[in-house]
């Protein structure tokens, strides 16, 4: 018994079928954990993209720093670090927040450097032609930059929220009952691991390709006639 | 008569260790039009950045319309963001590379600044856009995006925006330079009306020395950062009297 389901264990199929509402709810922790590390990694990416394309070296070499540190070392070490070092200074967070957070801190890096690349698309000559008309800066970014920029961003980043989702289990670590720390507590206790880790797989191959479709749609959808996009 | 509305006193421009503007004094008057030829490298791109607020100086004063961009105390001090953007407004710029927004129709190009900087209503901007895209030849392609157009059109669309904002004064950066041959007389055309039937002031820069024998009333040749030689074009073009100039327009004429 997990999360108050109960397994059958009368048939292959039987127990498939029994267990799936506790995969469910696993996999509900998994999206929400990708979602939140994802929607964080936007916000904090773009915050650093701006800090390190900041003139002043005093404002953009910690921000270079600290994005080169989230990078190359290993989430599960970023993790324990969240973990169990913030606690001693008295940030206690739900195993859950300290995970959504180490992805969200991890993939800011990643997407700092989408950004920045999206940007750097952006020709000077637009800048230059968006000064010389007086536009404001505001209006610049919001109506010049951010368009021409968006439609080379979105693959980047699509890419980088299917990969998020795949990193979730790293979670499980630290007791977050995500869809595979489920399936391994449903294969401990009724000694059949086939079964529950095969079903992970095939609910990831399905959750990965409706957000690559969704990545795919958004796309689609988005307007770029004239930008020109490599 | 001298009337200046573009004055350039003493102006030092660097990047780096690189002296691209030494001393330069330089002027032009109320709806003239100034031609710069000169080669490569030798800052006439950067003087028309200068006014335009695209480039800082390092020292000297540029004055716009009787107002310095900057003004000069122990080394140049900024003026404020208000001061620069109502000096920016009495300028129009024609980059080489067009410079249009992609993501934007024709129509949309001309009237976003009159709209947004301003605050024409949406309807006015459009009939002025309407007017000056009849100006340069282009009203059937209002609606279509830059990419759809060939150079040559871009940049009458380039020159439609500049004019949108009612500048008195406009800059052109080598305008032709990036078209294919075939395209350089339509854009050279627009120029040449604009010069003929408005009172613009006009400062160009150009390799076209034909049409800028046919349009200047004055024609400065800039070497190394420096006014060699400035007069006439008559002058400039058949009989100029130093040596560096000879030079320049016997390659130039053979290119
Ligand atoms: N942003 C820059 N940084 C460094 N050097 C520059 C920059 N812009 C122009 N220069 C240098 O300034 C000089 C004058 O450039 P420019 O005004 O563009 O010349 P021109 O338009 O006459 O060809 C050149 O030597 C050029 O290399
Ligand atoms: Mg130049």
């Amino acid at each position: 018994m997990l999360f108050g389901f109960e397994w059958d264990l009368s048939s292959p199929l039987a127990f498939a079928l029994s267990i799936l509402p506790m995969l469910g709810t696993g996999m509900l922790v998994t999206i929400q954990a990708a979602v939140l590390g994802f929607a964080l990694a936007l916000v904090l990416g773009l915050v650093w993209a701006v800090l390190k394309s900041a003139p002043l070296r005093v404002i953009a070499w910690p921000a270079a720093v600290v994005t080169e540190f989230l990078r190359d070392t290993p989430l599960l070490v970023q993790l324990f670090f969240l973990y169990y070092v913030l606690p001693e200074y008295g940030i206690v967070l739900p195993a859950f927040m300290t995970g959504a957070l180490a992805l969200g801190l991890q993939y800011s890096a990643y997407t700092a450097e989408v950004y920045r690349a999206g940007l750097q698309a952006v020709p000077r000559g637009q800048h230059e032609a968006a000064l010389a008309l007086n536009l404001p800066p505001t209006r610049k970014f919001t109506h010049i930059v951010i368009p021409q920029a968006v439609p080379r961003i979105v693959p980047a980043m699509g890419n980088y929220l299917v990969s998020i989702m795949k990193d979730v289990p790293v979670l499980s670590v630290v007791t977050v009952l995500e869809m595979l720390n489920v399936a391994r507590i449903i294969g401990d206790r009724t000694f059949d691991y086939l079964i529950p880790l095969s079903m992970v797989g095939a609910i990831y191959l399905i959750m990965t390709l409706v957000a690559s479709a969704g990545v795919r749609a958004l796309d689609t959808y988005l307007p770029k006639e004239g930008i020109p996009l490599k | 008569m001298s009337d200046p509305i573009i004055r350039f006193d003493n102006v030092v421009k660097r990047f780096g260790d690189h002296t691209v503007l030494d001393r330069l004094n330089f002027t032009v008057n109320r709806g003239e039009k100034v031609t710069i030829i000169g080669p490569s490298g030798s800052g006439k791109s950067t003087v028309l950045r200068i006014l335009m607020t695209l480039e800082g100086i390092e020292g000297g004063v540029v004055h716009v319309g009787g107002e310095p961009l900057w003004h000069e105390a122990d080394g140049v001090t900024p003026a404020s963001e208000a001061h620069l953007r109502k000096k920016r407004g009495e300028m129009g710029m024609v980059f080489q590379q067009f410079n249009l927004f992609p993501h934007m129709t024709v129509l949309r190009n001309i009237t976003e600044a009159p709209v947004r900087v301003l605050g024409l209503p949406k309807a006015e901007a459009k009939a002025r856009a309407e007017e000056l895209l009849e100006l340069v030849g282009l009203t059937e392609h209002m609606s279509k995006f830059p990419h759809q157009l060939s150079g040559g059109q871009q940049q009458r669309v380039a020159i439609a925006r500049a004019l949108a904002m009612r500048p008195s004064i406009l800059l052109f950066d080598e305008p032709t330079s990036a078209l294919d041959p075939e395209l350089v007389g339509e854009v050279l055309g627009v120029i040449r009306r604009l010069a003929e039937e408005h009172d613009l002031t006009m400062l160009l820069v150009t390799h076209e020395m034909r049409f800028a024998r046919e349009v200047s009333d004055r024609v400065v040749f800039f070497d190394q950062g420096r006014i060699r030689e400035e007069g006439a074009p008559e002058e400039i073009f058949t009989d100029p009297t130093e040596e560096r100039t000879r030079e320049f327009l016997k390659a130039t004429l053979e290119a």
